[in-house]
């Protein structure tokens, strides 16, 4: 039988939500394969596998060993490869995904589509592919089997089902990995990253001063989003690298982008192409971010912005 | 010490990219291609352990067209000690078949450490490096900031999402380089002379076809512009109904 493995993730022994959207691409391409979706849940002891049923897996894979609990790229990579015999393989493009998929091609000697944003089955495996950042995009079918695919956050809705999603343990061996984590070290400020979040407030050069940021935090918190940064207030030292969006920062798909002060540089637009809504404030009615924004306001972001977040704080609250 | 680095030839970041007549790749006409912007941070890292040990030695491999020797000056001008290439006209879109040419190639090549860029900023599929380390069987962490070699040994930090993973292993590994590993250097005119004379070997790569076919090259759905919602701060109230009744995000 045809069955697809959907590597799901967890964080501190909690699941992640992108998992959900693994799970429903998994669905959709077992379901045209006619197989099942074992779902793969690795980490340390205690993680919770519990109701994966509602989007779309048979059943649910759990390999626990405390040394698992952070990522350790070459025993997951193991676990995965040898888990079973599966056609497909779909993980979340993710920090974890980005690294463990090129392991599981390899030592499955099989091809990988690699942050595919759409995926169908249309008497095979369909899937689109962002390159050039974003400035063009392919279609591709997979003609071998397996495969791997990983799939861009956000990119794809999470779907419900109605299937067991019943947790079986499965046993891991100890063994040292190559290359092992040691620790995994927190920001004192543990911030909703920008792949991640549904909203983001991005700022540029506009915000002036590193510490005018605040105003963007302000907004962001009461949006309940992640603050981002334009590449020219990263290398100014503003912001760190994590929060940098476009070519050589990150590509996002939230449902809501703010460009707050950002020009619209070609290689920022290359990170929010796939946003759904995108908002800029800016005071230079002919900047280019203007051309992609769905909804402007021309004017001064010191004025705009903190009138923004008053007005969300009260739609929140109220 | 001795280093491998692998790189890639790839149109500038800002390159208009075109679809080609065959509407399944881009048309490169016109189109200046440079020395992939990621594989500046691995060649500059492999350049700096180099001198930290006082010796040795950094080769620069390349899978590409025959334009990519050109690539591969590239980085020997920033002062890499020789280079590979490994001809293909083509390059399949599946990494799998490349990361199998390279691998063939470094496999007894005795490297200490061998370097990649974190993504080729065209196919992105940010899979190359660790496939290599996967199939020779070597310790590998991607898309590193920080490395630290000493004593055979390595310590890499890589971003992930809300923090920063540390990993360690022992040498020989493979590394991915993200921005922020270092300032790549330029190369100076002095190096360009000298680049020339640099041995450069070119042989056949010989790839598979890989496992994804490509059925379209389109360009993304353009954004339409929307509209400016008003001016300064009394526009906020438009700007809220909109998100709210139209775009349905609030
Ligand atoms: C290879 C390469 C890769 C790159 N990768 C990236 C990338 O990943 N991400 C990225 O962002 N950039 C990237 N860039 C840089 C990019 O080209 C731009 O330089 C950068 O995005 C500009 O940042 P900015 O919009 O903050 O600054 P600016 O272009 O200086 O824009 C500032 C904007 O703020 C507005 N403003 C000023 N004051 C106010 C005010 N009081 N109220 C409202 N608006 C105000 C101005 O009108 C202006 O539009 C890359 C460049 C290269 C060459
Ligand atoms: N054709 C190639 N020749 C040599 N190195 C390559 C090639 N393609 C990719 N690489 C290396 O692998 C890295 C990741 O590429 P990719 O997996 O295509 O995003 C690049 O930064 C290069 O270091």
């Amino acid at each position: 039988m045809a069955n697809v493995l959907a590597i799901l993730e967890q964080r501190g022994g909690t699941l992640k939500r992108v998992s959900h959207e693994t799970l429903t691409v998994a669905r959709r391409i077992a379901d045209g394969l006619g197989g099942e979706v074992h779902g793969l849940l690795i980490g340390g002891a205690g993680v919770q596998a519990d109701g994966l049923g509602v989007f779309g897996a048979d059943t649910v894979l759990v390999a626990t060993d405390d040394a698992l609990a952070d990522y350790q790229g070459d025993r997951y990579a193991s676990i995965a490869a040898t888990a079973g015999d599966f056609d497909v393989v779909v993980v979340a493009a993710t920090a974890l995904g980005k690294d463990l998929a090129p392991r599981v091609a390899a030592r499955l000697g099989c091809a990988l589509a690699a942050d595919v944003t759409e995926v169908r089955y249309d008497g095979g495996i369909v899937v689109a592919r962002p390159v050039y950042a974003g400035k063009a995009t392919y279609t591709l079918k997979v003609t071998g089997s397996p495969c791997v695919l990983s799939v861009r956050p956000n990119a794809v809705a999470p779907e419900q089902t109605k299937k067991p999603g019943a947790s079986e343990s499965v046993t891991v061996d100890a063994a040292e990995p190559k290359a092992k984590t040691v620790e995994v070290k927190q920001p004192e400020r543990a911030a909703l990253d920008v792949a991640e979040a549904s909203v983001i407030v991005s700022g540029g050069r506009g915000l002036k001063e590193p510490e005018n940021f605040k105003l963007l935090e302000d907004l962001a918190t009461a949006l309940g989003g992640a603050v981002g940064a334009s590449r020219a207030v990263v290398d100014a030292g503003w912001r760190p690298h994590a929060e940098q969006v476009g070519q050589t920062g990150k590509v996002v798909s939230p449902n809501l982008y703010f460009a707050v002060g950002i020009s619209g540089a070609i290689q920022h637009l290359a990170g929010i192409r796939t946003a759904k809504t995108i908002v800029a404030i800016n005071k230079d009615p002919d900047a280019p971010i203007f051309k992609v924004a769905d909804y402007g306001i021309v004017g001064d972001l010191f004025e705009v912005v903190p009138k923004l977040t008053e007005e969300i704080s009260a739609i929140r609250e109220g | 010490m001795k280093l491998a680095v692998c790189v890639k030839r790839v149109p500038d970041s800002e390159a208009r990219i075109k679809v080609g007549a065959d509407g399944k790749s881009i048309d490169g006409t016109g189109v200046k291609f440079v020395l992939n912007p990621y594989d500046e941070y691995a060649v500059e890292e492999a350049l700096k352990l180099k001198e930290a040990a006082g010796s040795g030695e950094v080769v620069v491999v390349c899978v590409g067209a025959e334009a990519a020797q050109e690539t591969i000056r590239t980085a020997l001008a920033m002062g890499a000690d020789r280079g590979v290439l490994l001809m293909s006209d083509t390059l399949p879109l599946d990494p799998l078949p490349v990361a199998t040419a390279l691998a063939a190639e470094l496999k007894d090549g005795g490297y200490d450490l061998v370097l990649f860029g974190k993504m080729a900023i065209d196919d992105s599929s940010q899979a190359v490096g660790t496939m290599v380390a996967e199939l020779l069987e070597l310790p590998s962490v991607s898309a590193v900031a920080h490395l630290d070699i000493a004593d055979g040994k390595g310590v890499a930090e890589r971003e992930i999402e809300g923090g920063i993973e540390v990993v360690e292993f022992a040498l020989p590994a493979v590394v991915t380089a993200d921005k922020g590993l270092n300032e790549p250097r330029y190369p100076a005119l002095r190096g360009i002379m000298m680049a020339k004379k640099k041995p450069l070997d070119v042989k056949e790569a010989g790839l598979d076809a890989g496992g994804l076919e490509v059925l379209s090259l389109d360009y993304p759905p353009e954004r339409q512009a929307g509209r400016i919602v008003g001016e300064g701060a009394e526009a906020v109230s438009a700007l809220i109904d909109a998100l709210k009744n139209e775009a349905k995000v609030l």
